[in-house]
């Protein structure tokens, strides 16, 4: 699903000087993995899921997304890339303030150019899913953390994507809804999805069922759970 | 363009931002709403103008007699300049071809009796061609003919509201009236677009006025229509050979600026018009400056906007927006706004020049409003100013990266 050979990134710091923060990153996600991207802060693990994510582009190496190879994409394929294929889930929940969590779980729908009225099925639907049903009508702010989250999730999974990757998806949240989102994103894994998860909370990394470890961007381990 | 869905995405940011809408629209609206007054205070100027010189030919040139003010060829300063019927007959020989109509005329005031009614008007005693040059319509009878004049008839053709005056509902049409003593027959009644002044004359046969009122060959005036195959330049430099000809037949000094006048309403209107457009472009000029600082007002705001929205168009990015979707939104949204705002401050203008040009009539402002194509071009100018306005920003936007925007807080 996800195959990376060789991977560079760095970013320009001043006029000159380059920061090196992904060096040859070699990695091979299979369709309905659950994968657990750990380091410290600076190892590179959000800038890889950048890349991965098509939010950013990579230097050097080669990028395999649905055996599709990633090279020379213009803003607008990387978008309808990322709407057909990628579910995202952010730390901070990234859910638009103004819309109620219904409209949220749309919004990825619309970019798809379905229609107003099975937008709002399909959407109520991934609600119920993740057990918000009746706060379809709720703004985010009324929401709780967690629940904020898994309207995050609902809307990620909503185009029914290739992979789901999600950024330090707990990372604001205590640990009994930690827990809870954990579950979520357990049981949609169960389902068929591939799960890509980046956090540094070995908690968090041990729910799943393959933990890669990057450190200064390399990766430095690579195990099954055994989960 | 006509995206229901899209429609629903602004109008949705729009109203769940008010405060922002309100202020961003202010700019453009105010803008609008000058323009509106000062374009229809313009009008209103030129309404003014343009009744004043609906009351006679456009072409009609007035040949007025005064004193002098310089002594010249042995002939006293102050002197009375007197024109007569020779003056008629003069000019008329010299300049049958560039003359359209010619009218002498002798002025009187006079009280009028008819059965108990009695009013003061004025006579003004012409030839029959005088009608075609003051534009009097006739609804009643006829005007003065030639006979009349030969004859030194006792007729007269009076105005519209001398008839209402005196004769009430009934018709003056064949019945005489008494003026200073002297019994006259009604033979027409006119009309005139030149105001009730106009409607209040009286008039009579000159050589019938010139038996009764001095037994003499006096004239208070001369007025004529120029040939209207001659241009406004033909025009005028007959009207100044005709002056050179009265001044030197009246032996008055050619500096001299009030032995005798002739007035051409051709010139004065072109002043007039000359005096409009460069009204209308100083009003123009404001307008669009004022409209102008109203777009730069809401594409700076629009910038701010975008940029307070940094993180939510990063999720949309991230959640499949294309580029084209986000400059598309940003777009229209800012002329949905410009539209808006502007239709507000159009209304308000039009509502407020409804409410007060009544009152302005005083201040020689007429009926101030605008017209409809003056609407319909305001707006598309809206619309055009919306996406000019719009431009800046919505580039701004697509160049967002869904990263940064996301890391921004």
């Amino acid at each position: 699903m996800i195959k990376l050979n060789n991977l560079h990134k760095s970013y320009p710091i001043g006029k000159k000087d380059f920061l090196h923060v992904l060096k040859g990153i070699d990695l091979h996600i299979k369709e309905g993995e659950f994968v657990s991207i750990m380091g410290s802060s600076g190892s590179g693990k959000s800038t890889l899921l950048n890349i991965v994510g098509l939010l950013d582009h990579h230097d050097e190496g080669d990028y395999f997304l649905n055996d599709k190879k990633i090279e020379k994409l213009n803003e607008s394929k990387a978008a309808g890339l990322r709407n057909k294929f990628l579910g995202f889930v952010f730390q901070s929940f990234n859910l638009i303030s103004y819309k109620t969590a219904l409209e949220n779980v749309a919004l990825p729908l619309y970019y798809s150019g379905v229609s107003r009225k099975e937008r709002q099925i399909i959407a109520l639907e991934y609600l119920d899913k993740v057990g918000l049903k009746d706060w379809a009508k709720h703004l985010p702010n009324e929401l709780s953390g967690g629940q904020k989250q898994r309207v995050a999730i609902a809307r990620a999974l909503v185009t029914k994507p290739k992979v789901v990757l999600a950024d330090e998806p707990t990372g604001a949240l205590d640990s009994t809804t930690t827990d809870s989102v954990m579950e979520l994103l357990k049981d949609i894994n169960k389902e068929g999805m591939t799960v890509f998860v980046i956090t540094h909370e070995e908690e968090v990394a041990a729910q799943t069922k393959r933990i890669v470890r990057l450190k200064d961007g390399r990766i430095i381990s690579d195990e099954l759970t055994g989960n | 363009m006509f995206d229901l869905d899209r429609w629903g995405e602004i109008f949705q940011a729009i109203s769940k931002n008010k405060l922002r809408t309100v202020l961003t629209g202010f700019t453009v609206a105010f803008a609008i709403l000058l323009f509106t007054l000062l374009f229809g205070i313009g009008n209103g100027l030129q309404n003014t103008f343009k009744s004043q010189f609906k009351d006679g030919a456009e072409n009609a040139v007035y040949i007025m007699p005064g004193r002098t003010t310089k002594a010249y060829k042995g002939n006293q300063i102050d002197k009375r300049i007197q024109l007569k019927n020779g003056d008629y007959k003069a000019i008329l020989h010299k300049y049958e071809d560039k003359i359209e109509y010619i009218s002498s005329r002798v002025y009187k005031g006079v009280r009028a009796i008819y059965k108990s009614e009695v009013g003061n008007y004025t006579v003004r005693a012409v030839n029959p061609n005088h009608q075609f040059i003051e534009k009097s319509i006739i609804i009643k009878g006829r005007f003065l003919n030639q006979f009349d004049l030969n004859k030194k008839a006792k007729v007269l053709a009076i105005g519209r509201l001398v008839e209402k005056d005196l004769f009430g509902k009934h018709s003056a049409l064949n019945k005489f009236i008494t003026l200073n003593g002297i019994n006259y027959k009604v033979i027409g009644v006119f009309k005139d677009v030149g105001g009730d002044w106009e409607e209040r004359v009286i008039n009579m046969p000159i050589s019938t006025a010139q038996g009764i009122f001095g037994n003499n060959d006096h004239l208070d005036q001369i007025v004529l229509t120029y040939n209207p195959a001659m241009d406004i330049n033909q025009s005028l430099s007959f009207t100044n050979n005709l002056l050179k000809f009265l001044k030197k037949k009246h032996q008055i000094s050619p500096k001299d600026q009030s032995g005798i006048r002739v007035k051409n309403v051709a010139k004065d209107k072109k002043d007039v018009n000359n005096f409009m457009n460069v009204l209308n472009f100083i009003i123009l000029f404001i307008g669009f400056g004022t409209l102008i600082a109203g777009i730069i007002g809401i594409s700076n705001i629009m910038i701010f906007v975008v940029k307070e929205r940094t993180k939510e168009l990063g999720i949309r990015k991230a959640l499949g927006a294309k580029p084209k979707a986000i400059i598309g939104m940003i777009l229209q949204e800012s002329i949905l706004i410009t539209a808006l705002a502007g239709y507000v401050g159009l209304m308000l203008g039009m509502a407020i020049l409804n409410w007060f040009g009544p009152a302005l009539k005083s201040f020689f402002i007429k009926d101030p409003s605008v017209s409809r194509g003056v609407v319909i071009g305001a707006t598309i100018i809206l619309i055009i100013a919306g996406a000019i306005a719009g431009y800046v920003p919505a580039k701004r936007a697509a160049r967002v990266k869904p990263i940064e925007a996301l890391n921004a807080n």
